[in-house]
C-alpha cells in the first residue's frame, strides 16, 4: 500500500492569509502543506502525505455555511483522500464549528475517516463531539505539538478500522456515548466496594454521572377551547388492529400515523397495543383508556372542543432512545402545525 | 436467623428412569415430571427438554429459570406461600441442586420473554447458558387468558423446581455455605464499630408479567418491609414477571441474589450488613410516593448509615429508583443503586427516564439497546414465532437463515439490575 493520502482543512488565519479582516476570505485549495500541516506531516513520519490543504475564511463559512460545505466538498472530493483533518481549531470558536461541520461531512460524504482537534470549551467540541472525533488540545497553537502526537495515532487506528480506546487512553472529547464492556468484578460486588467507599468518604467513580435532564415549559393556555382543532397523540403503543406498520414493543423505530375520522370509539375489534411495557390486557379490551378518541367525540358533539384532528399519532414508548422519541416528534409536530391543529393530548401508558 | 446451603454439584443431566442424583448427574423421570406438570388443567400439552452448556441450541422465549432446591431441616418449605405453606423459611439447612436450572418455555404470554442461547455470543450475555437446563415446553389450553397463562406457567416451572430439589433432600452437600443475620440489636451490638448497611430491593410490580410474589402476596399489595436474607435463599421471593428479559429478575436471581451475597462476604469485616428491605414498583404515583416515603423511613428508622438499592426492570421503575435514592440520601443515608441503561442502539442518548443529582453513585448492568447478531442454531425449545416482536426485537429480526439480529433486551438476563454479572457501560 502507497503512503496515506490526506487532505488537511484549515481557516485564513492559520494559512497565514491574515487575520479578522481576511475572515471573508472564500475557500480555495493549494496542492501543498500549509502552516501546522508541516507539524502533521512529520507526526506521520513518512507514512501519510498531505496531498491538498483547503483553506477556508471562518466568517465566509460561517455565513455561508451550506455554499461553503458545499465548495469545499468539490475541492476536497477530486484528491481521493483516504484521510481527512481539519485544524486543530484549539479555542477559536467560529473555526471549530468550521473544522467539526467539514469533518463530519467528509466522513458522511465521502465515507473516509475524519477528525480534528479542539479545546475542551470551544462551542464546536459540544456540537461534534458525537460524530467526530475531536483530539481534546491546548487552548492555544502553543499546544500544536501535543495535539499532533495524539491525532496521529488516533488517525492511523481509524484507518486501519482498529478498535478505539477509551477518550483517556487516545485523547479525544468524550463523545458522550454509551458503550458496553466486561468488567473484572459483577456488578453487585462493585457496588458494594463502592458503598464502603462512600461510607468510609474515599474516592469512587460513579459508572454513569447523572445528566442534565431537558425539561420543556408547557405552551400558554388556549383561550377558547370550543373552536380548538384537538389531536391525540400516545407513547401507549395504540395501533390499528394487528399492528400494520410493524412498530416495535420496545425501542420502537418509528411511529405511525392513522386516520381517526371514522371511529367514534376505539373497540377490541378495530385496534389494540403494541406496547411491551404494561399489562396489554385492559388497553386490548378497551383502547379509548389509553387513546379516549370516545371522551373526545363526546366533547366534540357537547362543542367543548372545536374538533378532533382525523389523524392521531403514535409510537411505544417502552425502552426508546429519547433521540428517536425527539426525531418523531419534531417530525410530526410540523405536520400537526401545518394541518392546523391547536392542541395535543399527549397520553402514555 | 442461620442457614447452611448444601451445593450438591450437578455436573450433568440426563433422562433417566427414575429422578435420582448419582455422582453429580441428575437423572430426570421425564414422563413423572410431565405428568406432574399436567395436573394442572390449564396446561394442554407439556414437553420437557434438557440444555447444555455449549450446545448448539436457542431456547425462546423464556419466560422464568428456577434452582431446584429442598428444605433439609428447619422450618417451612421452598417457596413459603406458593408452593409451600405460608410458615417463615430462611434457617435450618437447605440443599440446592448447584450447575442446573428448571427454564420455561412455550407460547408467549406478553412481549418480553427472552432467547438464552447456550453457545456463541448470545451465551456470553446469559448467565443461563452456563446451567445444566431442564426445559419445560407448556402449551396452554387453547382458550386461556393471559393471566392465567402466566400464572399457570409460572407454578409449572415451581412445581418442577421443587421436583427436582426433592431428590437432594438425603444427600451430604459436596459444599456448605453458612450465612447468619442476627436480630437487628445484636448485630449492633457485636459489629459496632462498623458502618449499618442494609439492602433495598425493588420488586417489579408494574402488572401482567410485570409480578413478584413474596410469601405468595403480589408485590404490588405489599408496603415496604424487612426480611432476613436467607429467607429469600429459600424461595420467600419468586418471579411472576419478564420486564424486558434482559433486566427481569428470575426466581433463579431471586434464590441467589449476589447483592446479599456479596453484602454477606464483607459483613463483619467492612460493613455490618443488617438485612434486607423490599419494595415494590408500582405505576400509581400515590403507590410511588408511599412506597418510597415508607422505604427511606424504614432506612432512617433501623439507623442505617448506608444502603445498596436494586432496581427491576427500567422507564417506569426509574421514577422509583430516583425517588428511593433522593428520599434516602436526604436523610443523610448514602446509597449506591443499581440499574441498566437504555442509551438508544448508538449509546448517544440519555440512559434513565429519570435523574437526580443525589444519584452520585451508580452502578451499571449494561446498555439494553446495544445491538447483538446471533447466529443461527442446530437446535431451537420453544419457537422463533415471536423474535420480530418480543421486546429487543423488530420487524426483521429473524432472519430466513436463523439468524437473529436484536438488542441485547432481548437476552434473558443480559442487563440484571441486581448485578449479577461483569457488564456494566463506559462513556466513550
Amino acid at each position: 500500500m502507497g503512503n496515506i493520502r490526506v487532505v488537511h482543512y484549515l481557516n485564513q488565519f492559520f494559512a497565514g492569509i491574515g487575520g479578522e479582516e481576511k475572515a471573508d476570505h472564500r475557500p480555495e485549495v493549494r496542492e501543498a502543506v500549509v502552516g501546522p500541516g508541516m507539524a502533521i506531516k512529520a507526526g506521520f513520519k513518512g507514512q501519510a502525505d498531505i496531498v491538498a490543504t483547503v483553506i477556508c475564511g471562518d466568517s465566509y463559512f460561517g455565513e455561508n455555511t451550506e455554499e461553503a460545505k458545499a465548495e469545499i466538498l468539490e475541492l476536497i472530493k477530486k484528491y481521493e483522500p483516504d484521510l481527512f483533518i481539519a485544524g486543530p481549531a484549539f479555542n477559536a470558536g467560529r473555526y471549530g464549528f468550521a473544522c467539526g461541520e467539514v469533518a463530519d461531512m467528509v466522513q458522511k460524504e465521502l465515507n473516509i475517516p475524519a477528525i480534528t482537534g479542539m479545546y475542551i470549551e470551544n462551542p464546536g467540541a459540544e456540537m461534534f463531539k458525537k460524530s467526530v472525533y475531536i483530539i481534546s488540545t491546548k487552548n492555544s497553537a502553543a499546544g500544536m505539538r501535543d495535539a499532533v502526537g495524539k491525532m496521529v495515532p488516533l488517525a492511523l487506528k481509524l484507518i486501519n478500522g482498529e478498535e478505539i480506546g477509551s477518550p483517556e487512553k487516545e485523547g479525544y472529547i468524550e463523545r458522550g456515548l454509551r458503550k458496553n464492556y466486561f468488567a473484572d468484578k459483577r456488578g453487585s460486588e462493585r457496588a458494594v466496594d463502592m458503598i464502603i467507599k462512600k461510607l468510609k468518604g474515599e474516592e469512587y467513580k460513579t459508572e454513569y454521572p447523572m445528566p442534565a435532564f431537558d425539561r420543556v415549559p408547557p405552551n400558554p393556555a388556549i383561550k377558547n377551547m370550543s373552536e380548538a382543532t384537538i389531536a391525540l397523540v400516545t407513547s401507549g403503543g395504540i395501533v390499528p388492529k394487528g399492528n400494520p406498520d410493524h412498530i416495535e414493543s420496545s425501542s420502537a423505530s418509528k411511529y405511525g400515523k392513522y386516520d381517526i375520522s371514522e371511529f367514534d370509539n376505539l373497540t377490541d375489534i378495530t385496534h389494540e397495543t403494541a406496547h411491551g411495557g404494561y399489562d396489554p390486557v385492559y388497553a386490548n379490551l378497551d383502547p379509548d383508556r389509553v387513546l379516549p378518541v370516545d371522551v373526545l367525540r363526546d366533547l366534540e358533539k357537547e362543542g367543548k372542543i372545536g374538533k378532533l384532528h382525523r389523524y392521531f399519532y403514535t409510537t411505544v414508548g417502552n425502552g426508546t432512545a429519547v433521540a428517536s422519541a425527539k426525531a418523531f416528534a419534531e417530525e410530526f409536530g410540523k405536520e400537526l402545525k401545518a394541518d392546523g391543529v391547536d392542541a395535543v393530548i399527549l397520553t402514555s401508558t | 436467623m442461620h442457614l447452611e446451603l448444601g451445593h450438591i454439584l450437578i455436573n450433568d443431566v440426563q433422562f433417566g428412569q427414575q429422578t435420582a442424583i448419582e455422582n453429580g448427574v441428575l437423572y430426570v423421570n421425564k414422563e413423572e415430571l410431565i405428568n406432574l406438570i399436567k395436573e394442572d388443567e390449564h396446561i394442554s400439552k407439556v414437553d420437557v427438554e434438557i440444555a447444555k452448556p455449549g450446545e448448539s441450541i436457542r431456547i425462546t422465549p423464556v419466560k422464568d429459570v428456577i434452582e431446584p432446591r429442598v428444605k433439609v431441616e428447619g422450618p417451612g418449605g421452598i417457596f413459603p406461600g406458593t408452593l409451600s405453606k405460608v410458615e417463615t423459611v430462611g434457617s435450618g439447612k437447605t440443599n440446592v441442586l448447584k450447575g442446573c436450572a428448571v427454564v420455561t418455555t412455550g407460547k408467549i404470554v406478553g412481549f418480553q420473554e427472552g432467547i438464552v442461547d447456550m453457545t456463541g455470543p448470545g451465551a456470553e450475555y446469559t448467565p443461563f447458558s452456563k446451567l445444566n437446563n431442564i426445559v419445560l415446553i407448556c402449551e396452554p389450553r387453547e382458550d386461556l387468558k393471559q393471566h392465567d397463562h402466566e400464572k399457570a406457567v409460572r407454578f409449572a416451572g415451581l412445581k418442577a423446581a421443587s421436583y427436582l430439589g426433592k431428590v437432594a433432600k438425603e444427600l451430604t452437600p459436596d459444599k456448605v455455605e453458612t450465612y447468619e443475620t442476627l436480630p437487628l440489636l445484636e448485630s449492633i451490638e457485636k459489629y459496632k464499630d462498623l458502618p449499618k448497611v442494609a439492602y433495598v430491593q425493588m420488586l417489579q410490580s408494574q402488572g401482567l408479567l410485570h409480578d413478584t410474589y413474596v410469601y405468595g402476596v403480589d408485590a404490588k399489595q405489599i408496603i415496604p418491609t424487612i426480611l432476613y436474607p436467607t429467607e429469600i435463599m429459600d424461595g420467600a421471593i419468586i418471579s411472576g414477571n419478564c420486564v424486558s428479559a434482559c433486566d427481569k429478575n428470575t426466581t433463579y436471581h431471586h434464590q441467589n441474589n449476589p447483592v446479599v451475597e456479596d453484602l454477606y462476604a464483607q459483613h463483619g469485616k467492612e460493613v455490618n450488613f443488617l438485612g434486607e428491605k423490599i419494595t415494590n414498583e408500582n405505576v400509581n404515583l400515590a403507590d410511588k410516593e408511599r412506597s418510597s416515603d415508607w422505604t427511606a423511613k424504614l432506612v432512617e428508622f433501623l439507623g442505617l448509615d448506608g444502603v445498596v438499592i436494586s432496581q427491576e426492570g427500567f422507564g417506569n421503575p426509574d421514577t422509583d429508583l430516583i425517588m428511593n435514592c433522593k428520599k434516602i440520601e436526604e436523610k443523610g443515608i448514602k446509597t449506591v443503586i443499581i440499574t441498566d441503561e437504555y442509551a438508544g442502539r448508538d449509546g448517544a442518548s440519555q440512559s434513565l427516564a429519570d435523574a437526580h443529582l443525589s444519584a452520585d453513585a451508580v452502578v451499571t448492568g449494561g446498555n439494553a439497546n446495544e445491538v447483538i447478531v446471533l447466529p443461527k442454531m442446530d437446535k431451537v425449545i420453544g419457537t422463533l414465532d415471536y423474535t420480530d416482536i418480543i421486546a429487543g426485537g423488530f420487524d426483521g429480526s429473524l432472519s430466513p437463515d436463523g439468524t437473529i439480529t436484536v438488542e441485547i433486551q432481548a437476552i434473558t438476563g443480559a442487563t440484571n439490575e441486581l448485578g449479577f454479572n461483569k457488564m456494566s457501560t463506559k462513556m466513550l
